[in-house]
Protein backbone atom coordinates (compact mmCIF):
# COMPACT_ATOMS: atom_id res chain seq x y z
CA UNK A 1 0.00 0.00 0.00
CA UNK A 2 1.06 3.18 -0.98
CA UNK A 3 2.59 5.51 2.07
CA UNK A 4 -0.58 8.04 3.76
CA UNK A 5 -0.16 11.13 2.53
CA UNK A 6 -1.25 12.64 6.12
CA UNK A 7 -0.11 10.36 9.45
CA UNK A 8 -1.19 11.14 12.81
CA UNK A 9 0.55 8.65 15.57
CA UNK A 10 -0.25 8.74 19.49
CA UNK A 11 -1.32 12.84 18.81
CA UNK A 12 -3.09 14.42 21.78
CA UNK A 13 -4.28 18.03 22.67
CA UNK A 14 -4.16 19.31 26.01
CA UNK A 15 -4.84 23.03 26.80
CA UNK A 16 -3.72 24.35 30.36
CA UNK A 17 -6.60 25.64 32.60
CA UNK A 18 -7.26 27.85 35.62
CA UNK A 19 -8.86 24.20 36.82
CA UNK A 20 -5.60 22.30 35.72
CA UNK A 21 -4.87 20.37 31.94
CA UNK A 22 -7.53 19.56 30.20
CA UNK A 23 -7.42 16.70 27.81
CA UNK A 24 -9.09 18.19 25.08
CA UNK A 25 -8.32 15.48 22.31
CA UNK A 26 -6.46 12.25 21.54
CA UNK A 27 -4.87 9.93 21.54
CA UNK A 28 -5.85 9.91 17.52
CA UNK A 29 -3.82 7.59 14.91
CA UNK A 30 -4.87 8.39 11.24
CA UNK A 31 -4.05 7.75 8.31
CA UNK A 32 -5.24 10.11 4.84
CA UNK A 33 -4.91 8.80 1.98
CA UNK A 34 -3.43 10.38 -1.65
CA UNK A 35 -6.21 12.29 -3.34
CA UNK A 36 -9.60 10.40 -1.43
CA UNK A 37 -12.10 13.01 0.29
CA UNK A 38 -12.16 11.99 3.88
CA UNK A 39 -14.48 13.75 6.57
CA UNK A 40 -14.62 13.74 10.32
CA UNK A 41 -18.26 13.87 12.31
CA UNK A 42 -18.16 14.26 15.79
CA UNK A 43 -20.36 15.67 18.72
CA UNK A 44 -19.89 19.12 19.18
CA UNK A 45 -17.05 20.32 21.47
CA UNK A 46 -15.21 17.01 20.71
CA UNK A 47 -12.00 18.49 19.33
CA UNK A 48 -12.46 18.30 15.55
CA UNK A 49 -11.37 22.15 14.52
CA UNK A 50 -8.11 20.89 16.65
CA UNK A 51 -7.70 17.66 14.45
CA UNK A 52 -7.77 20.38 11.85
CA UNK A 53 -5.58 22.86 12.93
CA UNK A 54 -2.94 20.50 14.14
CA UNK A 55 -2.60 19.35 10.54
CA UNK A 56 -2.83 23.05 9.22
CA UNK A 57 0.57 23.70 11.38
CA UNK A 58 -2.07 26.29 13.00
CA UNK A 59 -1.71 24.55 16.84
CA UNK A 60 1.11 22.00 17.50
CA UNK A 61 0.15 18.58 18.96
CA UNK A 62 1.44 18.48 23.04
CA UNK A 63 2.28 14.91 21.98
CA UNK A 64 2.60 12.40 19.18
CA UNK A 65 3.50 13.18 15.66
CA UNK A 66 1.85 15.01 12.77
CA UNK A 67 3.24 14.07 8.78
CA UNK A 68 2.39 15.31 5.33
CA UNK A 69 4.41 13.69 2.95
CA UNK A 70 6.59 11.96 4.84
CA UNK A 71 7.90 15.30 6.80
CA UNK A 72 6.80 16.17 9.90
CA UNK A 73 4.86 19.53 10.74
CA UNK A 74 5.70 22.37 12.89
CA UNK A 75 4.33 24.96 13.76
CA UNK A 76 4.11 26.50 10.40
CA UNK A 77 1.62 26.03 7.48
CA UNK A 78 3.12 23.20 5.36
CA UNK A 79 3.46 23.94 1.80
CA UNK A 80 1.20 22.58 -0.48
CA UNK A 81 -1.93 22.31 2.11
CA UNK A 82 -4.48 25.01 2.00
CA UNK A 83 -7.15 25.42 4.70
CA UNK A 84 -10.85 27.15 4.03
CA UNK A 85 -12.48 28.15 7.87
CA UNK A 86 -15.99 28.39 8.81
CA UNK A 87 -16.15 32.13 9.52
CA UNK A 88 -16.33 34.61 6.36
CA UNK A 89 -12.36 35.20 6.15
CA UNK A 90 -12.75 37.62 3.11
CA UNK A 91 -10.49 40.67 3.03
CA UNK A 92 -13.45 43.23 3.60
CA UNK A 93 -11.24 46.39 1.61
CA UNK A 94 -9.91 43.85 -1.64
CA UNK A 95 -12.37 43.13 -4.42
CA UNK A 96 -13.07 39.35 -5.23
CA UNK A 97 -10.02 38.77 -7.64
CA UNK A 98 -7.91 40.23 -5.33
CA UNK A 99 -9.35 38.35 -2.99
CA UNK A 100 -9.11 35.54 -4.72
CA UNK A 101 -5.09 35.88 -5.40
CA UNK A 102 -4.09 37.25 -2.04
CA UNK A 103 -2.17 34.17 -1.45
CA UNK A 104 -0.54 33.79 -4.57
CA UNK A 105 0.32 37.07 -5.30
CA UNK A 106 3.43 36.37 -2.97
CA UNK A 107 4.38 33.24 -4.07
CA UNK A 108 6.84 32.83 -7.35
CA UNK A 109 4.01 33.06 -9.89
CA UNK A 110 3.91 34.40 -12.93
CA UNK A 111 1.85 36.97 -13.59
CA UNK A 112 0.17 35.61 -16.75
CA UNK A 113 0.40 32.33 -14.72
CA UNK A 114 -1.79 34.50 -11.63
CA UNK A 115 -4.35 35.60 -14.07
CA UNK A 116 -5.03 32.44 -15.66
CA UNK A 117 -4.90 30.86 -12.40
CA UNK A 118 -7.50 33.42 -11.49
CA UNK A 119 -9.91 32.90 -14.86
CA UNK A 120 -9.79 29.33 -14.17
CA UNK A 121 -11.07 29.64 -10.06
CA UNK A 122 -13.37 32.51 -10.60
CA UNK A 123 -14.95 30.02 -13.69
CA UNK A 124 -14.95 26.93 -11.35
CA UNK A 125 -16.42 28.76 -8.31
CA UNK A 126 -19.54 30.68 -10.89
CA UNK A 127 -17.94 34.09 -9.54
CA UNK A 128 -17.13 35.25 -13.08
CA UNK A 129 -19.53 38.08 -12.68
CA UNK A 130 -18.40 38.70 -9.24
CA UNK A 131 -14.62 39.58 -10.07
CA UNK A 132 -14.52 43.24 -9.45
CA UNK A 133 -17.54 43.04 -6.77
CA UNK A 134 -16.45 43.54 -2.71
CA UNK A 135 -17.13 40.98 -0.35
CA UNK A 136 -19.94 42.76 1.42
CA UNK A 137 -21.58 43.17 -1.62
CA UNK A 138 -21.63 39.05 -1.90
CA UNK A 139 -23.84 36.75 0.34
CA UNK A 140 -22.51 34.08 2.45
CA UNK A 141 -22.65 31.29 0.20
CA UNK A 142 -20.39 33.92 -2.28
CA UNK A 143 -17.93 35.10 0.02
CA UNK A 144 -17.39 31.02 1.21
CA UNK A 145 -16.90 30.40 -3.08
CA UNK A 146 -14.23 33.14 -2.68
CA UNK A 147 -12.29 31.75 0.25
CA UNK A 148 -12.64 27.97 -1.37
CA UNK A 149 -11.55 29.86 -4.70
CA UNK A 150 -8.79 31.57 -2.43
CA UNK A 151 -7.15 28.16 -2.04
CA UNK A 152 -7.82 26.54 -5.11
CA UNK A 153 -5.44 28.93 -6.68
CA UNK A 154 -2.52 28.22 -5.37
CA UNK A 155 -3.08 24.48 -6.15
CA UNK A 156 -2.39 22.98 -2.57
CA UNK A 157 -2.22 19.35 -2.23
CA UNK A 158 -4.20 18.69 0.49
CA UNK A 159 -7.35 21.28 1.45
CA UNK A 160 -8.59 21.16 4.59
CA UNK A 161 -11.92 22.63 5.07
CA UNK A 162 -12.99 23.35 8.98
CA UNK A 163 -16.99 23.65 8.79
CA UNK A 164 -16.64 25.80 5.47
CA UNK A 165 -20.66 25.20 5.16
CA UNK A 166 -21.78 25.64 8.28
CA UNK A 167 -22.86 29.48 7.93
CA UNK A 168 -25.05 28.56 5.24
CA UNK A 169 -28.41 27.47 4.33
CA UNK A 170 -29.33 23.98 3.43
CA UNK A 171 -29.90 24.29 0.06
CA UNK A 172 -26.99 26.28 -0.68
CA UNK A 173 -25.28 23.70 1.32
CA UNK A 174 -26.26 21.02 -0.66
CA UNK A 175 -25.06 22.66 -3.90
CA UNK A 176 -21.32 23.87 -2.95
CA UNK A 177 -21.28 20.38 -1.97
CA UNK A 178 -21.77 19.75 -5.57
CA UNK A 179 -18.94 22.40 -6.07
CA UNK A 180 -16.50 20.82 -4.17
CA UNK A 181 -16.85 17.56 -5.25
CA UNK A 182 -15.97 18.94 -8.98
CA UNK A 183 -13.31 20.73 -7.61
CA UNK A 184 -11.67 17.58 -5.58
CA UNK A 185 -12.18 15.45 -9.16
CA UNK A 186 -10.62 18.83 -10.86
CA UNK A 187 -7.69 18.70 -8.90
CA UNK A 188 -6.69 15.61 -7.70
CA UNK A 189 -5.73 16.95 -4.22
CA UNK A 190 -6.64 15.24 -0.94
CA UNK A 191 -9.42 16.91 0.98
CA UNK A 192 -10.64 16.65 4.76
CA UNK A 193 -13.61 17.73 5.62
CA UNK A 194 -14.69 18.67 9.44
CA UNK A 195 -18.41 18.80 9.87
CA UNK A 196 -21.16 18.12 12.56
CA UNK A 197 -23.60 17.84 9.61
CA UNK A 198 -23.58 13.90 9.05
CA UNK A 199 -25.64 14.06 5.78
CA UNK A 200 -22.97 16.12 4.31
CA UNK A 201 -19.98 13.71 5.63
CA UNK A 202 -21.91 11.19 4.28
CA UNK A 203 -22.93 12.64 0.58
CA UNK A 204 -19.35 13.93 -0.10
CA UNK A 205 -16.76 11.31 1.51
CA UNK A 206 -15.07 8.15 0.77
CA UNK A 207 -14.41 7.50 3.96
CA UNK A 208 -15.73 9.16 7.37
CA UNK A 209 -14.29 9.23 10.49
CA UNK A 210 -16.67 9.30 13.68
CA UNK A 211 -14.92 10.87 17.44
CA UNK A 212 -16.23 10.73 20.21
CA UNK A 213 -17.15 13.13 22.88
CA UNK A 214 -14.01 14.64 24.95
CA UNK A 215 -11.56 14.11 25.06
CA UNK A 216 -12.12 13.39 21.28
CA UNK A 217 -10.47 9.83 19.45
CA UNK A 218 -11.60 8.44 16.64
CA UNK A 219 -14.37 5.35 17.28
CA UNK A 220 -14.85 4.45 14.07
CA UNK A 221 -14.06 4.84 10.40
CA UNK A 222 -16.59 4.17 8.01
CA UNK A 223 -16.25 3.28 4.41
CA UNK A 224 -19.71 5.17 2.00
CA UNK A 225 -18.37 3.01 -1.51
CA UNK A 226 -19.58 5.82 -3.27
CA UNK A 227 -17.84 6.34 -6.80
CA UNK A 228 -15.88 9.09 -8.00
CA UNK A 229 -18.47 10.94 -10.08
CA UNK A 230 -21.11 11.07 -7.31
CA UNK A 231 -23.33 14.19 -6.59
CA UNK A 232 -25.80 15.35 -4.56
CA UNK A 233 -28.60 13.13 -5.90
CA UNK A 234 -27.27 10.06 -3.57
CA UNK A 235 -29.17 11.79 -0.89
CA UNK A 236 -31.94 9.74 -2.50
CA UNK A 237 -30.47 6.81 -2.69
CA UNK A 238 -31.30 3.81 -0.09
CA UNK A 239 -27.58 3.27 0.60
CA UNK A 240 -27.12 6.71 1.91
CA UNK A 241 -29.66 6.72 4.61
CA UNK A 242 -28.00 3.64 5.39
CA UNK A 243 -24.89 5.09 5.59
CA UNK A 244 -26.33 7.87 7.66
CA UNK A 245 -28.26 5.99 9.87
CA UNK A 246 -24.97 4.17 10.55
CA UNK A 247 -23.05 7.53 11.68
CA UNK A 248 -25.82 8.30 13.89
CA UNK A 249 -26.06 5.51 15.42
CA UNK A 250 -22.42 5.57 16.20
CA UNK A 251 -22.84 9.44 17.43
CA UNK A 252 -25.99 9.24 19.41
CA UNK A 253 -24.62 8.23 22.43
CA UNK A 254 -21.52 10.54 21.94
CA UNK A 255 -23.70 13.54 21.50
CA UNK A 256 -25.60 12.71 24.77
CA UNK A 257 -22.18 12.38 26.33
CA UNK A 258 -21.37 15.68 25.08
CA UNK A 259 -24.57 17.25 26.65
CA UNK A 260 -23.79 15.92 29.84
CA UNK A 261 -25.31 14.28 32.49
CA UNK A 262 -28.57 17.03 32.78
CA UNK A 263 -29.71 15.78 29.64
CA UNK B 1 -33.69 65.70 -3.65
CA UNK B 2 -31.06 63.26 -2.77
CA UNK B 3 -30.11 61.98 0.68
CA UNK B 4 -26.83 63.22 0.41
CA UNK B 5 -27.81 66.67 -0.99
CA UNK B 6 -30.89 67.11 1.99
CA UNK B 7 -27.75 66.18 4.17
CA UNK B 8 -25.29 68.93 2.93
CA UNK B 9 -28.78 71.51 2.93
CA UNK B 10 -29.14 71.11 6.52
CA UNK B 11 -25.63 71.42 7.14
CA UNK B 12 -25.24 74.81 5.52
CA UNK B 13 -28.25 76.13 6.99
CA UNK B 14 -26.40 74.80 10.17
CA UNK B 15 -23.38 76.87 10.04
CA UNK B 16 -25.31 79.95 7.87
CA UNK B 17 -28.39 80.58 10.24
CA UNK B 18 -26.13 81.21 13.52
CA UNK B 19 -23.84 82.98 11.35
CA UNK B 20 -26.47 85.24 10.20
CA UNK B 21 -27.82 85.86 14.05
CA UNK B 22 -24.47 86.43 15.25
CA UNK B 23 -24.49 88.77 11.80
CA UNK B 24 -28.33 90.80 12.96
CA UNK B 25 -27.09 90.60 16.86
CA UNK B 26 -23.57 92.52 16.00
CA UNK B 27 -25.12 95.30 13.66
CA UNK B 28 -28.36 96.16 16.16
CA UNK B 29 -25.43 96.68 18.88
CA UNK B 30 -26.74 93.89 20.82
CA UNK B 31 -23.21 92.63 20.88
CA UNK B 32 -20.35 95.39 21.09
CA UNK B 33 -18.45 96.26 18.96
CA UNK B 34 -15.41 95.79 21.05
CA UNK B 35 -16.42 92.01 22.05
CA UNK B 36 -16.75 91.07 18.92
CA UNK B 37 -16.65 92.78 15.31
CA UNK B 38 -19.52 91.41 12.37
CA UNK B 39 -19.08 88.36 10.74
CA UNK B 40 -19.04 89.94 7.19
CA UNK B 41 -16.40 92.41 8.43
CA UNK B 42 -14.62 89.38 9.43
CA UNK B 43 -14.43 87.81 6.19
CA UNK B 44 -13.30 91.14 4.60
CA UNK B 45 -10.70 91.86 7.37
CA UNK B 46 -9.41 88.39 6.51
CA UNK B 47 -9.39 88.77 2.65
CA UNK B 48 -7.54 92.42 3.39
CA UNK B 49 -4.84 90.67 5.73
CA UNK B 50 -4.26 87.88 3.25
CA UNK B 51 -4.08 90.26 0.21
CA UNK B 52 -1.61 92.45 2.11
CA UNK B 53 0.90 89.62 2.59
CA UNK B 54 2.20 91.02 5.44
CA UNK B 55 1.68 87.55 8.06
CA UNK B 56 1.64 85.25 5.09
CA UNK B 57 5.00 84.07 6.31
CA UNK B 58 3.68 83.20 10.06
CA UNK B 59 0.88 81.08 8.27
CA UNK B 60 2.74 78.90 6.48
CA UNK B 61 5.37 78.23 9.22
CA UNK B 62 2.27 77.50 10.87
CA UNK B 63 0.73 75.13 8.71
CA UNK B 64 4.12 73.56 8.31
CA UNK B 65 4.61 72.73 11.90
CA UNK B 66 0.46 71.72 12.17
CA UNK B 67 1.72 69.45 9.00
CA UNK B 68 4.95 68.05 10.64
CA UNK B 69 2.91 67.27 13.98
CA UNK B 70 0.21 65.58 12.40
CA UNK B 71 2.24 63.52 10.22
CA UNK B 72 4.79 62.48 12.74
CA UNK B 73 1.77 61.79 15.57
CA UNK B 74 0.00 59.65 12.48
CA UNK B 75 2.95 57.66 11.56
CA UNK B 76 4.63 57.12 15.15
CA UNK B 77 0.90 56.73 16.86
CA UNK B 78 0.01 53.55 14.00
CA UNK B 79 3.49 52.17 14.80
CA UNK B 80 3.40 52.44 18.41
CA UNK B 81 0.11 50.87 18.51
CA UNK B 82 1.00 47.76 16.34
CA UNK B 83 3.87 47.15 18.64
CA UNK B 84 1.36 47.67 21.86
CA UNK B 85 -0.86 45.37 20.41
CA UNK B 86 1.42 42.72 20.25
CA UNK B 87 3.00 43.56 23.81
CA UNK B 88 -0.02 42.45 26.09
CA UNK B 89 1.67 43.34 29.36
CA UNK B 90 3.02 46.49 28.26
CA UNK B 91 -0.11 47.79 27.11
CA UNK B 92 -2.20 46.71 30.61
CA UNK B 93 0.83 49.01 31.92
CA UNK B 94 0.06 51.93 29.66
CA UNK B 95 -3.48 51.39 29.33
CA UNK B 96 -4.46 53.52 32.32
CA UNK B 97 -1.82 56.35 31.55
CA UNK B 98 -4.07 56.61 27.74
CA UNK B 99 -7.37 56.63 29.57
CA UNK B 100 -5.89 59.68 31.35
CA UNK B 101 -3.18 61.43 29.27
CA UNK B 102 -6.09 64.38 28.24
CA UNK B 103 -6.54 65.30 31.68
CA UNK B 104 -2.86 65.86 31.41
CA UNK B 105 -2.15 70.15 30.96
CA UNK B 106 0.89 69.13 28.19
CA UNK B 107 1.14 72.68 27.53
CA UNK B 108 3.07 72.98 31.37
CA UNK B 109 6.00 71.11 29.80
CA UNK B 110 6.08 73.73 27.29
CA UNK B 111 8.58 76.17 29.31
CA UNK B 112 10.70 73.05 29.87
CA UNK B 113 10.66 71.71 25.76
CA UNK B 114 11.97 75.55 24.91
CA UNK B 115 14.22 75.41 27.82
CA UNK B 116 15.76 72.26 26.41
CA UNK B 117 14.77 72.96 22.45
CA UNK B 118 15.20 76.76 22.04
CA UNK B 119 12.84 78.84 20.73
CA UNK B 120 12.32 77.31 17.29
CA UNK B 121 9.78 75.59 15.69
CA UNK B 122 10.61 72.09 17.47
CA UNK B 123 8.92 72.56 20.69
CA UNK B 124 5.77 73.78 19.23
CA UNK B 125 5.94 70.75 17.42
CA UNK B 126 6.53 68.65 19.90
CA UNK B 127 3.16 70.04 21.74
CA UNK B 128 1.31 69.21 18.62
CA UNK B 129 2.89 65.53 18.12
CA UNK B 130 1.85 64.74 22.11
CA UNK B 131 -1.53 66.02 22.03
CA UNK B 132 -2.13 64.05 18.81
CA UNK B 133 -0.08 60.77 19.53
CA UNK B 134 -2.46 59.29 22.07
CA UNK B 135 -5.37 59.36 20.32
CA UNK B 136 -3.59 57.75 17.28
CA UNK B 137 -2.54 55.07 19.12
CA UNK B 138 -5.61 54.63 20.91
CA UNK B 139 -7.80 53.96 17.68
CA UNK B 140 -5.04 51.73 16.51
CA UNK B 141 -5.23 49.61 18.93
CA UNK B 142 -9.04 49.87 19.35
CA UNK B 143 -8.76 48.66 15.75
CA UNK B 144 -6.52 46.09 15.97
CA UNK B 145 -8.90 44.47 18.54
CA UNK B 146 -11.48 44.35 15.92
CA UNK B 147 -9.95 41.85 13.87
CA UNK B 148 -11.31 38.59 13.53
CA UNK B 149 -9.00 35.44 14.12
CA UNK B 150 -10.04 34.23 11.47
CA UNK B 151 -8.01 36.88 9.23
CA UNK B 152 -4.77 36.17 11.57
CA UNK B 153 -5.00 32.43 10.55
CA UNK B 154 -6.01 33.14 7.14
CA UNK B 155 -2.52 35.27 6.92
CA UNK B 156 -0.88 32.58 9.01
CA UNK B 157 -2.16 30.10 6.24
CA UNK B 158 -0.38 32.36 3.61
CA UNK B 159 2.63 31.92 5.75
CA UNK B 160 3.27 35.22 6.19
CA UNK B 161 5.37 36.91 8.71
CA UNK B 162 4.53 39.42 11.41
CA UNK B 163 5.26 42.71 9.55
CA UNK B 164 3.52 41.19 6.21
CA UNK B 165 0.99 40.46 8.82
CA UNK B 166 0.28 43.82 10.06
CA UNK B 167 0.40 46.33 7.08
CA UNK B 168 -1.17 43.46 4.79
CA UNK B 169 -4.23 42.48 7.09
CA UNK B 170 -4.63 43.51 10.68
CA UNK B 171 -3.64 47.33 9.74
CA UNK B 172 -5.78 47.52 6.57
CA UNK B 173 -8.76 45.77 7.90
CA UNK B 174 -8.48 48.38 11.29
CA UNK B 175 -8.13 51.23 8.62
CA UNK B 176 -11.49 52.94 9.88
CA UNK B 177 -10.51 52.72 13.51
CA UNK B 178 -7.29 54.28 12.00
CA UNK B 179 -9.27 56.65 10.02
CA UNK B 180 -10.33 58.37 13.56
CA UNK B 181 -7.71 58.68 15.28
CA UNK B 182 -6.11 60.18 11.84
CA UNK B 183 -9.06 63.22 12.25
CA UNK B 184 -8.38 63.62 15.67
CA UNK B 185 -5.07 63.81 15.46
CA UNK B 186 -5.58 67.03 12.43
CA UNK B 187 -7.28 68.69 14.97
CA UNK B 188 -4.82 67.70 17.94
CA UNK B 189 -2.14 69.01 15.97
CA UNK B 190 -3.77 72.03 15.29
CA UNK B 191 -4.51 73.02 18.79
CA UNK B 192 -1.22 72.04 20.40
CA UNK B 193 1.25 74.27 18.02
CA UNK B 194 -1.16 76.86 17.58
CA UNK B 195 -1.32 76.75 21.47
CA UNK B 196 2.11 76.77 22.06
CA UNK B 197 2.57 79.85 19.48
CA UNK B 198 -0.16 81.46 21.48
CA UNK B 199 1.33 81.13 24.94
CA UNK B 200 5.19 81.49 24.43
CA UNK B 201 6.58 82.29 20.54
CA UNK B 202 8.51 84.90 18.27
CA UNK B 203 6.07 83.73 15.08
CA UNK B 204 3.25 82.05 13.61
CA UNK B 205 -0.55 82.23 13.92
CA UNK B 206 -1.09 81.68 17.44
CA UNK B 207 1.62 84.39 18.02
CA UNK B 208 0.14 86.69 15.65
CA UNK B 209 -3.93 85.93 16.87
CA UNK B 210 -2.05 86.36 21.17
CA UNK B 211 0.17 89.95 19.77
CA UNK B 212 -3.76 91.43 18.19
CA UNK B 213 -5.45 90.17 21.56
CA UNK B 214 -2.89 92.27 23.81
CA UNK B 215 -3.37 95.15 21.76
CA UNK B 216 -6.76 94.52 21.88
CA UNK B 217 -7.21 94.73 17.91
CA UNK B 218 -10.33 93.07 16.98
CA UNK B 219 -9.69 93.59 13.55
CA UNK B 220 -6.88 91.36 13.34
CA UNK B 221 -7.81 88.94 15.85
CA UNK B 222 -11.02 87.50 14.85
CA UNK B 223 -10.42 87.55 11.35
CA UNK B 224 -7.08 85.25 12.09
CA UNK B 225 -9.67 82.69 14.43
CA UNK B 226 -11.82 82.76 11.01
CA UNK B 227 -8.54 81.73 9.04
CA UNK B 228 -7.51 78.93 11.44
CA UNK B 229 -11.55 77.53 11.53
CA UNK B 230 -11.71 77.60 7.78
CA UNK B 231 -8.34 75.62 7.20
CA UNK B 232 -9.28 72.90 10.26
CA UNK B 233 -12.92 72.54 8.74
CA UNK B 234 -11.16 72.20 5.43
CA UNK B 235 -9.22 69.44 6.67
CA UNK B 236 -11.46 68.02 8.40
CA UNK B 237 -13.85 67.89 5.64
CA UNK B 238 -11.15 65.77 3.44
CA UNK B 239 -10.79 63.81 5.88
CA UNK B 240 -13.69 62.68 6.25
CA UNK B 241 -14.84 62.45 2.77
CA UNK B 242 -11.74 60.33 2.21
CA UNK B 243 -12.96 57.93 5.75
CA UNK B 244 -16.66 57.57 3.65
CA UNK B 245 -15.02 56.67 0.73
CA UNK B 246 -13.38 53.68 2.21
CA UNK B 247 -16.30 52.95 4.20
CA UNK B 248 -18.63 52.87 1.45
CA UNK B 249 -16.73 50.21 -0.55
CA UNK B 250 -16.08 47.95 2.13
CA UNK B 251 -20.42 47.87 3.13
CA UNK B 252 -22.14 49.86 5.68
CA UNK B 253 -21.34 46.59 8.28
CA UNK B 254 -18.70 48.63 10.17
Amino acid sequence: MAAPHVSMRGVTRVFPTQKGALHALGPVDLDLRKGEFFAVVGPSGCGKSTLLEMIAGLAPPSAGTVEFEGRAIGSDVPDGVGVVFQENACFPWLNVADNITFGLRRLPVAKDEVARRLDYALGLMGLRDFAAAYPAQLSGGMRQRVCIARTLVTQPRLILLDEPFGALDQQTRLLMGDELLNLWRATGATVLLITHALDEAAMLADRVAVMSSRPGCILEIIETGWSADRDSRIVSDPAFGAVTGKLWGLLRDQSLNALGPAA
Amino acid sequence: MSRARRIALYQALAVAIPVLLLEVACRVGLIQPLTMPTPSSMVVGLVEILASGRINAAILKTLANVAAAFVLASVAGVALGALLHRAAPVRRLLEPLFSTYYAIPIYAFYPLFIVVFGLGDAPQVLIGFMLALVAVIVSTLNGLDSVPRVLIKTARVCRMNAVQTATQVTLPYAAPHLFTGVKLAAAYSFIGVIGAEFIMSQSGLGYEIRFAFDNLDNQVMYPLILLILVVSVTVNFTLDHWDKALRARRGAAR
